[in-house]
């Protein structure tokens, strides 16, 4: 009993071995190579408990939801609202009035540029964001500017990659409406210190939008905690299925919010003369939506939640040391985004050898990376390199992954310095 | 590694590591950008035609071995031809990178070591690598300035 009692209080080692067993895609071979993927930031793979969950939702459960009086529709609705709730729990929210599902990050911070934004920035007011935003957290902003009249401003970053917190207070003003960030940067992985950020951006007055499509497939993430007003992140990068994200918004302000898109769903009665609009968050949800996708994103989040998120952050910070070692001893390595708070990501450029061609020959031995500037071409700019190699490190990659690239960046340089 | 070895010829090694006719040309009289978003492969070309005939041809820019190869080789395979054998060279040179059959008659000019490219048939998704260059050639040509890009 003694004994029990201790292994109860010991958590379960970390085995990526019976991880990767849940990811069916990790035993395939590509080119001929066992598949070693190294590009998780772009899109995660799925493990089995998502696959199986939109299997089982469209033989057994599928039918039209929040609107069928027949018992499908009420088990489908039923499944489509508790992945509502996981999500909810998933970044702590306080209430499921606050989580909004839609396509992806990118259309949630569309989503607020096109509501929060039209409705009240005015002519002179600024938008702030940082050197490191990815496209999607930079072109709605200027969308936005160019119809409006706004600033937009951007808070530099520093050779290492990180948010210059200085400089950051220094473009905050009383005219500073909004200030959107990215938790972690796809390009660079660095980790920003955004719970200080936004008690910053508050101060001024501005509201604080965070895109977390980089950090909610690493990070712990509790929104009261950070105090932001508008988080953002999407399915498939948490190992749940494409189409599908989660925008998560303070409830106060939702409320405040006219529709985005409209008709079906998102209304309480239309008429000819005038139409009014069901309650948040059904109101930011208009026509049908991505069922079987939301219900999936919810297997996803559990699955994450029963891994833990510490067992996930141990994990990775391990590899992530090793990759980082293994890179920086090869000469010809230069690693861009150097931050001393940093995700499991590698973006490095080989001296002599352009990017695409060494994704090629990487490719070829079966090793899947991204190269070229990830969505992030300031930040490119930033580092004075037309693109860059990434590798991007998840939970169910190994010590033999990295030292894989290793062999294959040995591979690259053999091919162009013969 | 063999098809790799097709792909990464010596001679597009040579080439991609020392383009030829690289730099502006000053009495250009055509001139056009190229941009590959994708893995950002930019260049521009400069042409001097005269009386229909490619007199001179440079480039500058940045990009991955196969498409500055590409466009180091482009340079000295149509110096002196006239942009009607340029077209007829282009049209070879792209089914030769896609598999694809050439139109073009028996008397268009033959390929010589632009023949190096055919490695790039196993790999789709380098050729607009490869004919990046060749579609900027054509823009150069037919409308003189302004960019092409392959998105």
């Amino acid at each position: 009993m003694k004994d029990a009692s201790v292994n109860a209080a010991t958590p379960a080692a970390f085995d990526v071995e019976r991880i990767r067993d849940e990811f069916p895609v990790l035993n395939t071979t590509m080119r001929g190579k066992p598949l070693v993927y190294l590009d998780s930031a772009v899109s995660a793979q799925k493990p089995r408990r998502v696959i199986e969950t939109l299997r089982n939702f469209y033989e057994k459960e599928y039918a039209n939801i929040h609107r069928g009086v027949y018992e499908l529709s009420e088990r489908a609705t039923a499944r489509y609202e508790a992945a509502r709730e996981t999500a909810r729990r998933f970044l702590n929210a306080a209430s499921t009035r606050e989580i909004v599902f839609v396509r992806g990050t990118t259309e949630a911070i569309n989503l607020v540029a096109a509501t929060h934004g039209r409705a009240n920035l005015e002519k002179g007011d600024e938008i702030l964001i940082s050197a490191m935003e990815h496209h999607s957290n930079i072109v709605p902003w200027q969308l936005l500017c160019e119809e409006r009249g706004l600033a937009l401003r951007v808070a530099p970053i520093d050779d290492r990659g990180e948010l210059i917190v200085e400089e950051f207070e220094k473009c905050l003003s009383p005219r500073t409406r909004i200030v959107a960030l990215v938790h972690v940067s796809n390009a660079l992985g660095t980790i920003n210190p955004v719970r200080e950020l936004t008690r910053q951006a508050h101060r001024c007055g501005a509201v604080v939008l965070l895109d977390g499509a980089q950090a909610a497939p690493h990070l712990p993430i509790d929104v009261r905690d950070l105090d932001c007003d508008f988080y953002a992140f999407s399915s498939h990068k948490v190992f749940g299925p494409t189409g599908v994200g989660v925008l998560y918004a303070r409830e106060s302000l939702l409320e405040a919010l006219p529709p985005y898109q409209s008709g079906g769903e998102m209304i309480e009665s239309v008429s000819f003369e005038k139409s009014t609009y069901r309650d948040i968050p059904e109101r930011f949800e208009a026509g049908t939506p991505n069922i079987a996708g939301t219900i999936g994103l919810g297997a996803a989040l559990d699955w994450m939640t029963e891994l833990g998120h510490d067992a996930i952050a141990t994990h990775e910070a391990e590899l992530l040391a090793h990759a980082t070692a293994a890179l920086e001893a090869i000469p010809e390595v230069r690693l861009i985004g150097t931050a001393r708070h940093k995700a499991g990501v590698l973006s490095f450029v080989l001296e002599g050898v352009h990017p695409h061609d060494a994704g090629t020959i990487l490719d070829h031995e079966g090793i899947a990376v991204r190269v070229g500037h990830h969505c992030a071409q300031p930040v490119m700019e930033r580092f004075g390199v037309p693109a860059t190699i990434r590798a991007s490190l998840s939970v169910y990659n190994t010590r033999e992954d990295v030292d894989a690239l290793v062999a294959g960046i040995a591979q690259v340089l053999r091919v162009f310095r013969g | 590694m063999s098809d790799l070895r097709s792909l990464y010829q010596e001679l597009i090694l040579d080439h991609g590591k020392s383009p030829r006719n690289f730099g502006k040309l000053a009495d250009a009289n055509r001139r056009a950008s190229g941009n590959n978003p994708l893995c950002g492969d930019k260049l521009t070309l400069y042409l001097r035609v005269e009386d229909d005939v490619v007199r001179d041809v440079r480039f500058e820019g940045s990009g991955c071995a196969i498409s500055t190869a590409s466009a180091s080789m482009l340079t000295q395979a149509i110096k002196g031809r006239t942009t009607q054998a340029v077209a007829a060279l282009f049209d070879r040179f792209h089914a030769l990178v896609t598999g694809g059959e050439s139109t073009s008659g028996a008397d268009a000019p033959e390929l010589g070591k632009l023949e190096v490219f055919a490695g790039v048939r196993e790999f789709p998704v380098r050729v607009k690598c490869a004919t990046l260059v060749w579609h900027t050639l054509v823009h150069a040509l037919e409308h003189d300035g302004g960019e092409v890009t392959t998105e």
